[in-house]
């Protein structure tokens, strides 16, 4: 960005980046996954900066990569329509105004978390992100399933859950074991059609 | 030292987590509450719902909020550059390389292979926010609690948001 006041073509543009992607960030309830479609909406009808096969190509890369996809996404945007300050810009839009939202309301709860009732919020919610969390894990079960099939998938999980739980492994050594081992071991002859 | 353990705990699960945000949590649990103590199972719940009913990514709203509460303004901005630039910088720097395998059965079934262990995990979490709830708010509210949320999020289809602030009214009113 030049530093004439003037609304210059760069600028204007870093401006779009931000205030597309505060968009999404403040629209996008329900974690990553759920942004996608707002990214699209964006990014490809409303700013045109990417074709709809473009698009796509970049979810599917973005896909191969560990982390959260809502910060890969426009990242990754940001840097080709706005270049290193674009990248930045378009992350920040997107994560900074929840997390200064929840270091605020986090801060005023946990100031009063003597107080009884105070107390008792904090409580309530439990069950409630219990609810959640036993859907999230129901979810990947499930989709698991449908890929390996009910023996595969809980024979791995059992082994997972003696290695964490009772013998005290690291998760990451977990993961990180199966990473590699997907990454590694030879693709059956039927399935490496590409 | 403090930022390097912050840095660790939001890059190691960011790192080996695929299957997107959700996915992440249960990893980062193991670090904040398991691994370094930062947080109890109550706190790290309290701060998993407020984080569910905004918007934006989960990922960096945990971690903003821990690196946040463990070390101040420098510890949320160590903790949400683990978790966004790593994998940003890989995108990035191995956007032909990632292209050309984006197809890959091998790159597919990371994330295929990775899932039971997630499921596995998650459902730990589960089991471990509700022995917390027993403790705190007993097994009644639990229950009560639990049911009413899941009818709402399972049947009716309500906003976390709503679910939420309805958990935080009740609980504001009959326990504590």
């Amino acid at each position: 960005m030049s530093g004439s006041t003037a609304d210059t073509p760069a600028r204007a543009r870093q401006r779009d980046l931000f205030m597309a992607f505060l968009r999404i960030g403040l629209l996008g309830f329900g974690g990553g996954p759920a942004m996608i479609p707002l990214v699209q909406q964006e990014v490809v009808k409303r700013h045109a900066w990417l074709d709809d096969e473009e698009f796509a190509d970049i979810l599917a890369i973005a896909n191969t990569l560990p982390g959260p996809i809502a910060t890969k996404m426009p990242g990754y945007i940001g840097y080709r329509v706005g270049g290193v300050a674009g990248c930045i810009n378009a992350v920040l839009a997107v994560i900074l105004p929840t997390i200064l939202a929840m270091i605020v309301l986090l801060g005023v709860f946990s100031r009063y978390r003597d107080v009884a009732w105070i107390q008792g919020m904090g409580q309530g919610v439990v069950p409630v992100v219990m609810v959640m969390m036993g859907q999230l894990a129901w979810d990947f079960l499930n989709k698991s399933q449908l890929v390996l099939g009910w023996l595969i998938s809980l024979t791995m999980a059992a082994v997972a859950g003696v290695l964490i739980y009772l013998l005290g492994v690291h998760p990451g050594w977990v993961v990180g074991g199966i990473l590699a081992a997907a990454l590694l071991r030879p693709v059956p002859k039927q399935e490496a059609t590409s | 030292m403090i930022y390097w353990e912050l840095f660790l705990a939001f890059f190691i699960p960011n790192i080996i987590g695929y299957g997107g945000g959700p996915a992440i949590i249960p990893l980062i649990e193991a670090e904040v509450v398991g691994r370094y103590g930062w947080m109890g199972a109550q706190e790290f719940a309290e701060t998993l719902a407020l984080g569910n009913a905004l918007p934006s990514p989960i990922a960096t709203k945990m971690a903003g909020y821990v690196g946040y509460d463990v070390a101040g303004i420098g510890g949320a901005v160590v903790a949400v550059f683990a978790t966004v630039v790593p994998s940003l910088l890989l995108m990035l720097g191995a956007l032909g390389l990632l292209y050309r395998h984006r197809e890959s059965p091998r790159v597919k079934r990371m994330s295929q292979w990775v899932r039971p262990v997630i499921a596995l995990m998650m459902a730990w979490l589960t089991w471990s926010f509700f022995s917390e709830g027993i403790d705190s708010a007993g097994l009644l509210h639990t229950l009560l609690i639990a049911a009413v949320a899941a009818v709402a999020l399972l049947r009716f289809r309500a906003h976390p948001a709503f679910v939420v602030l309805g958990a935080l009214v009740y609980g504001g009113l009959f326990l504590g």
